[in-house]
């Protein structure tokens, strides 16, 4: 508990760090802060022509399908591989300056929420766009689930800063785990599309839950199912929680480790 | 209030029994396959850098670590900071700390400094609030205004650390750590800095200092602590404890049983000068690229000669006698007369001195055709530092005949804090009128 006061105390340095990182990302390019939006938009065109072309899923509008599903993943999977360099990232400082540690990872993955919400702007623009209309009602859960989300990213990021820092292979490991994770989350398909008997064993990711959610509201335009909620929400305080207890043993070492 | 409490209260720092030690990896395996193939290796020495030590730091009160290098001042100031911690033992802080143990950590190069100042001092733990509040200070006290709003990275590295030092110093703690930092800017920024320190300790503000100028230690700290071998030495005021560390130093440098440093030593520098020869050694420098002039008259063999102690070694206190001895061999009969001159340069090129034997005696050396010329600077009187001098033997001062740059390397102690180049023996008194 003494973390969470200490953090709140050096809020002014997460809200630097954070600002830094995102007016420093990319300094010096020539789109500027455009890249921001442009990058996922890259992104969904690929998919979009790989899956619905190529692939030929049967899913109406899967431009949307994807993208609302998209958005949130990057965050996720930027939050875990760039997490779990941030803390070595950071060496110069966690060598000379004392400040609490979760410093790092928490601006990270705030950073990468921010970015995510600003995304969120495309997000709109196409669902507007795409004339698949919006519930207002669903609309006001999408804050919770957000919350979840971050919840649930900042847990990972922590264990994955930390352990990185005693075993650097795990930057390299995390690339590929990534990866299976996102075939093993309904992100480019349906969840039934999965067969009923491995239906169950892969709810157990709780970024199924994650991605359901967001693309109840924002695709279906229908409040997302509570236990739906829950599930992620638990899992997600769970992770959290360990991951401070981890990382509050393991941060007393970083100084010597790096 | 009984007073044993009284000053429990003030102790706000409390070290008790800490030890400290440091896995020294041969070659680190932080990889799977090594970690795997070699998991049963212990392929890293221990290395103890402090075996248990307990102080106690007052409010209001500054402190001096002093000791050698790698002796674990700085590991003792980290693990104040809570950068490190121990393997044993327990510190206790009360208060706000702010550490200045590295400068600028935290600066982004492509933001500007006002930007960089915000960020650097809310890692030192500032709100918002406290950072508007005090930021013109901080941009008055780094003398950067028209800078202000430039990228760092266009700044100079003195401008860099100019900026660096003022958020340091006017984040308000309880205690202040600092390591080796007053040596930042100019002269006249060093001034301002070391003078905003003796405002902040005149404010209250309990000061732990790591410094190897041991003038610094004695102006700032009212106790200094020498840490040797990861044990307190001698603990005490400045003025107790700084002669007994210096001697220390300079025996253990001069001390037989460290020929093996010394010997070392002696091949740096023979790598360093390999044509100079300054040990006792009665053998001339065959060739030597420090040596110009005609060569009518050639210098076989010089020393310089500590009076006191009858030795060679180049090492003196400032109050040492030094004789320097030259032995010539004459190349051409005719030269009948010649004159001996001498420098002391500074390691910076300063010129501190230079006479020769037509200023001092008026008159010129007969030469023979073997001879030596002699000569005593007594006392030395040279400040602390390192010096070379320059021999020559030359007709008036027109052809040179022999002449040897950097004859001697040597070096001056002093136990006192005066500053500058030499010491005109000053005496004080005071009366009142």
């Amino acid at each position: 508990m003494n973390v969470i006061k200490e953090l709140i105390e050096y809020r002014q340095m997460i809200h630097s760090l954070v600002k830094r990182d995102l007016r420093g990302r990319y300094k010096g390019s020539v789109l500027g802060f455009f890249w921001t939006f442009l990058n996922p938009l890259l992104q969904l065109v690929v998919y979009s022509i790989v899956f619905s072309t190529i692939m030929r899923v049967d899913v109406d509008k899967y431009y949307l399908f994807l993208f609302v599903a998209l958005i949130p993943w990057i965050f996720f999977s930027t939050s875990l591989t760039g997490g779990s360099s941030c803390i070595i990232a950071q060496k110069d400082m966690i060598k000379k300056i004392y400040f609490p540690r979760e410093v790092i990872p928490v601006s990270f993955v705030t950073s990468c929420f921010v970015n995510m919400l600003l995304c969120f702007i495309v997000v709109f623009a196409v669902m507007i766009l795409s004339g698949n209309g919006i519930n207002p009602a669903a609309l006001c859960c999408l804050p919770v689930i957000m919350i979840i989300e971050y919840i649930l990213a900042l847990g990972i990021a922590m264990l994955s800063s930390a352990v990185t820092v005693y075993f650097r292979d795990l930057e390299h490991i995390l690339g590929i785990i990534s990866m299976a994770w996102m075939y093993l989350t309904p992100v480019m398909y349906t969840p039934d599309m999965v067969p009923e008997k491995f239906r169950f064993v892969m709810k157990i990711n709780p970024m199924w839950h994650v991605i359901t959610a967001y693309r109840d509201i924002l695709y279906y335009g229908r409040i997302p199912n509570v236990t739906t909620l829950m599930l992620a929400f638990v899992s997600g305080v769970v992770i959290v929680v360990i991951s401070f207890l981890a990382f509050s043993i393991m941060k007393r070492h970083f100084a010597e480790e790096m | 209030m009984p007073i044993n409490k009284n000053n429990d209260e003030d102790i706000v720092i409390s070290v008790k029994n800490v030890t400290k030690k440091f896995k020294i990896y041969f070659d680190k395996s932080s990889n799977l396959k090594e970690k795997i193939l070699f998991r049963n290796r212990n392929r890293y020495s221990e290395r103890n850098v402090l075996n248990g030590i307990s102080f106690d730091v007052k409010k209001g009160e500054a402190i001096g670590l002093i000791g050698q290098n790698g002796c674990g001042k700085s590991t003792m100031l980290k693990m104040l900071t809570r950068i490190m911690y121990p393997n044993s033992g327990t510190i206790s802080v009360k208060g706000r700390i702010s550490s200045i143990i590295e400068l600028g950590a935290g600066f982004h190069p492509d933001m500007s400094g006002r930007e960089n100042i915000y960020i650097n001092a809310s890692i030192l733990g500032l709100s918002k609030k406290e950072i508007d509040g005090r930021i013109q200070e901080i941009i008055d006290f780094s003398e950067l205004h028209e800078f202000i709003d430039n990228p760092v990275r266009t700044y100079s590295s003195g401008m860099y650390t100019r900026l660096a030092f003022s958020i340091a110093v006017n984040v308000d703690a309880d205690i202040l750590l600092i390591d080796e930092i007053l040596a930042v800017g100019d002269a006249s920024f060093q001034s301002k800095c070391f003078n905003k320190m003796m405002e902040i300790k005149a404010a209250g503000t309990t000061i732990v200092l790591v410094s190897h100028s041991l003038g610094d230690i004695e102006k700032v700290c009212n106790k200094a602590i020498w840490i040797k071998n990861g044990l307190i030495a001698m603990s005490g005021t400045p003025r107790e404890v700084i002669p007994h560390y210096l001697d220390w130093i300079m025996a253990k440098d001069s001390e037989p049983q460290n020929a093996l440093n010394a010997a070392e030593n002696e091949n740096i520098k023979a790598a360093d000068h390999p044509e100079k020869n300054e040990a006792p050694n009665d053998q001339p420098p065959p060739e030597n690229n420090n040596i110009t002039g005609n060569g009518d008259i050639e210098i076989v063999d010089y020393q310089m000669i500590n009076i006191s102690t009858g030795d060679t070694v180049p090492r003196f206190n400032i109050s040492d006698s030094v004789k320097i001895r030259m032995e010539y061999k004459r190349n051409n009969p005719q030269i009948k007369e010649a004159m001996a001159s001498m420098i002391i340069f500074r390691n910076d090129g300063l010129i501190c001195y230079t006479t020769n034997s037509l200023i001092d005696t008026k008159s010129y050396f007969d030469i023979y055709e073997h001879g030596v010329i002699e000569f005593t600077l007594g006392p030395i009187q040279l400040l602390q530092g390192n010096y070379t001098m320059d021999i020559s033997l030359s007709e008036d001062y027109g052809p040179v005949y022999y002449q040897i740059t950097k004859a001697f390397v040597f070096e001056v102690f002093n136990t006192s804090s005066d500053y500058g180049v030499f010491r005109p023996n000053c005496s004080w008194t005071e009366a009142e009128l």
